[in-house]
């Protein structure tokens, strides 16, 4: 019963805050509606009894939505939200987009059949995940790692001012090989 | 609390995501609707892991894939603002109509 009564409240606030992402003036409250939405799949994902993925998904998602305010303030016009402002461009197309992805989407979750196998009781999610992470799926595990260290790497090539011959944004130009005579 | 109700949130997550990352005219605000659709799509694989396969390890699997995939996201959506806004002075879509400025 609790159960329902969580699922059904986090799902609302998830979707509604989802929504008020794109409908706030201020650019740092929108970064933090988002945190609130992923905040409640969170606890959606722990109430399926999944509590590693729900923790971690709160836990990132609180460092990256911190960022992402600052990063706000820092470039974006208009970060406080002090005048109202809408930012949009094709909005009919986004607006028939996003509605029709929904109800398709909706409409295959509803009507299709699926196989109805819940988790077995008693079952330690987090036990599996960690089993299956450092065990068969290895591999897949340290494929994600590598692609965020190139991804570190990649992030810090992209904003460096200066790349090895000067500013970067003139594209590299290699030294001459003549020796300066000192 | 179904696997139906799970996905119907999933997909209304995903619709708003859709919504605001084809209308929003700023990078960064494209960017918080595409891991608006992220979030939905991790909502939707956890709900068949839940209720659909039995509890199948793999399923969470695919949830860490989904995550790094959302920091890949943001780390590379991040640097390019900051190069795009660096050599462009560029912060909407509106003001980049030429590959080369």
């Amino acid at each position: 019963m609790i159960v329902a009564v969580l699922f059904w409240v986090f799902s609302a606030v998830a979707v509604v805050t989802g929504w008020l992402v794109f409908r706030t003036d201020s650019m740092v409250r929108a970064a933090y509606w988002l945190m609130a939405s992923f905040v409640s799949v969170g606890g959606i994902l722990i109430l399926v009894g999944s509590d590693f993925l729900g923790l971690i998904l709160i836990l990132m998602m609180a460092g990256e939505m911190t960022i992402m305010a600052i990063f706000m303030v820092m470039f974006m016009m208009n970060p406080a939200g002090l005048n109202p402002m809408t930012m949009v461009h094709q909005h009919r197309t986004a607006i028939v987009s996003g509605a029709g992805a929904f109800l398709a989407l909706a409409a295959v979750g509803l009507l299709a059949e699926f196989p109805d196998r819940p988790v077995a009781a008693g079952v330690d999610a987090t036990v599996e995940l960690g089993v299956e992470l450092l065990g068969e799926s290895m591999l897949v595990f340290e494929t994600a790692g590598v692609a965020l260290l190139a991804v570190m790497i990649g992030s810090v090539a992209l904003v460096s001012k200066n790349g090895r011959y000067g500013p970067a944004d003139e594209g590299s130009v290699e030294p001459t090989l003549e020796v300066e005579e000192s | 609390m179904t696997l139906e109700a799970l996905l119907v949130v999933a997909a209304a997550l995903f619709g708003i995501g859709l919504y605001g990352a084809l209308s929003q005219q700023s990078f960064v605000m494209i960017m918080m609707g595409l891991e608006l659709m992220i979030n939905g799509a991790i909502l939707a694989i956890v709900a068949f892991w839940w209720g659909s396969t039995g509890g199948n390890p793999e399923g969470q699997l695919l949830v860490v894939v989904a995550m790094a995939v959302m920091a890949i996201e943001a780390a590379i959506g991040f640097a390019l603002v900051t190069n795009v806004y660096r050599v462009r002075k560029a912060d909407i879509t509106e003001k980049l109509r030429k590959l080369k400025g």
